[in-house]
């Protein structure tokens, strides 16, 4: 066989995929728009747009509960996407994937259902100083509830985490029962190694066998831009969100494996998740379907089924190497604007498309990023701006906001050089 | 065009030479307001006599919007009656600051009127 060499260069046919996706035809104020906003939500092509509706003009039915035709093929479709889920993130066994609203609620679940049974008092929680609020605010409320304490890992001033060898064996006690930390920061952009995190704390108890927590990926802004093989990472909680990867809002992922599954109690009760139900007893459905409780949503699973096939035909190789080259290309472009400063590590390969930054005179930011972004706004470009759900973490880096641009398959290196005349008319209009 | 509405010259003067932004020691009305949407914040004083807001002060950090709103605002209730600002609503406070601005930043001009009205509820606790 005849190994080809792989360059660099982009694989994608943007134009192809550009117009797949109708929305990216809209003007915003007479100026062809600008998507930058990815990290917050991906737009959708007409292949999720189309699966959705063809569920709902041909097949729509309930799931798990007729016998009748319809049911059936709902039933067929819906499964049919947990399996490319788990597929798509080479999950293993597709009863590992559980459906929830979104990543957060996700998270709620694993708190919910592992956290209280196996989190007490004097327990300890190890987070990151990198964490959405959805990885945090969770496990607050219940270190509130039992008595247990959080503990972070800190970052470095390129935006790292600070988890070599010793820190994390300093940091890491018989008490911590859960280290939770994000695959790729919604603000910073760092990739974190989590597989060699992982590694190492597997390593750690190997030499101390009261050292065994559990560990959960947060995959919100990893699984839309990169190949994640979860077997490989091997966590016991992984969690993302359909919305961020072409797919509809209101449809998420929890993996778990599958023995914590079945030892956690169901997050809510109802329909779906039972057995059987007497009237003072019931008993709970088999996992994954003891956590969905309720009628599911249905078309939002078939719309991610549809927004997997749609990655899988790009290829995630490529994406993120089309990403990585416009990170490349913007850093640089963005490097030429005086008075810009760029958040997180500088190497590329250590980030994913994701770039923060503010416009600052004298160490202070001289544009608030809401001033920025409504300018950007005119120009037809959207970028995200604020506290990007992260408020800690902007207390570390000591700044009220940031603003922030986020790449996808169909943004472009013409797209990038209009930031930079944007942000030039932003510093002329604030006279700096 | 429209960030020439939003950013009207006159707006950003004042958000680069704000007046009224200082620290007013014992205020008899206080109030401090966070946007959570963007994290601006707003602190509004105030020291009355005889019913009337006598001096008004505001601190805080945020867009240019919210804190020349602010700015504006604690210049145009000194030497007016409690009642009367009492009456103030969002739309005194957008024509005070000449800008229509877009729905997702009529937040940010109309904080420190929210906290304004935090600060009136102040002084009827005490």
């Amino acid at each position: 066989m005849r190994e080809t060499v792989t360059k660099a260069k982009t694989k994608l046919d943007i134009e192809k995929i550009q117009a797949d996706f109708p929305i990216l035809r809209r003007d915003i104020r007479r100026k062809k728009l600008i998507y930058f906003d990815n990290a917050a939500t991906s737009q959708k092509p007409n292949q999720v747009i189309d699966a959705i509706s063809d569920y709902y003009s041909r097949y729509n039915a309930n799931v798990h509960r007729g016998v009748h035709k319809l049911s059936e093929e709902a039933t067929e479709a819906f499964e049919a996407a947990r399996k490319k889920v788990a597929d798509f993130v080479n999950a293993g066994d597709s009863r590992q994937i559980v459906f929830t609203r979104n990543a957060t609620e996700a998270i709620n679940l694993v708190a919910d259902s592992w956290g209280r049974k196996n989190i007490k008092k004097g327990d300890e929680i190890l987070l990151t100083q990198m964490e959405h609020h959805s990885n945090l605010v969770p496990w607050q409320i219940l270190a509130r509830e039992v008595g247990a304490r959080l503990k972070f890992v800190p970052i470095n001033e390129s935006g790292e985490l600070r988890v070599h060898s010793s820190e994390l064996g300093n940091l890491l006690t018989p008490r911590t029962k859960l280290v939770g930390v994000t695959h790729v920061s919604n603000v910073l952009g760092t990739i974190n190694p989590v597989k060699q995190i992982i590694e190492k704390i597997y390593e750690l108890s190997a030499k101390n066998s009261e050292l065994k927590p559990k560990v959960l990926v947060d995959g919100a802004q990893a699984v839309p831009h990169m190949p994640v093989s979860i077997q490989n990472i091997n966590p016991d909680f992984y969690v993302f969100t359909g919305h961020k990867m072409l797919g509809p809002t209101g449809i998420g992922v929890l993996y778990a494996k599958k023995e914590l599954l079945e030892e956690m109690d169901p997050f809510l009760y109802g329909g779906d998740m039972i057995l059987e139900v007497d009237w003072e007893n019931s008993s709970w459905n088999y996992v994954p379907w003891k956590f969905e409780a309720g009628t599911p949503d249905i078309s939002g699973a078939v719309g991610l089924g549809a927004a997997v096939d749609y990655l899988n035909s790009l290829g995630m190789k490529n994406v993120r190497e089309h990403e990585k080259e416009l990170t490349t290309y913007a850093l640089e472009k963005l490097s030429s604007v005086k008075g810009l400063v760029v958040y997180g590590p500088k190497d590329p390969e250590e980030r994913g498309g994701v770039i923060s930054f503010n416009v600052v005179k004298n160490g202070q930011v001289a544009i608030h990023p809401h001033d920025l972004a409504s300018i950007l706004d005119t120009e037809g470009i959207a970028v995200r701006s604020g506290h990007h759900c992260a408020q800690p973490l902007m207390k570390v880096l000591g700044i009220p906001a940031a603003a922030r641009v986020s790449f996808y398959i169909y943004n472009t290196k013409e797209e990038v050089d209009k930031l930079v005349p944007a942000l030039e008319k932003a510093k002329k209009i604030f006279k700096l | 065009m429209m960030e020439e509405q939003l950013y009207r010259e006159a707006l950003l003067e004042i958000y680069r030479n704000p007046t009224n932004r200082r620290e007013i020691t014992k205020p008899d009305l206080e109030a401090k307001l966070v946007n959570p949407l963007c994290g601006d914040e707003v602190k509004l004083q105030i020291k009355l006599e005889k019913g009337t807001v006598k001096k008004a002060a505001f601190s805080g950090n945020g867009c240019a919007i919210s804190q020349a709103s602010a700015s504006l605002l604690a210049e145009s209730i000194q030497g007016k009656k409690l009642s009367d600002v009492n009456k103030l609503r969002g739309n005194d406070i957008l024509e005070l600051i000449g800008i229509n601005p877009s729905p997702s930043r009529v937040g940010c001009a109309l904080l420190s009127l929210e906290v304004l009205m935090e600060a009136l509820k102040s002084g009827s606790k005490s």
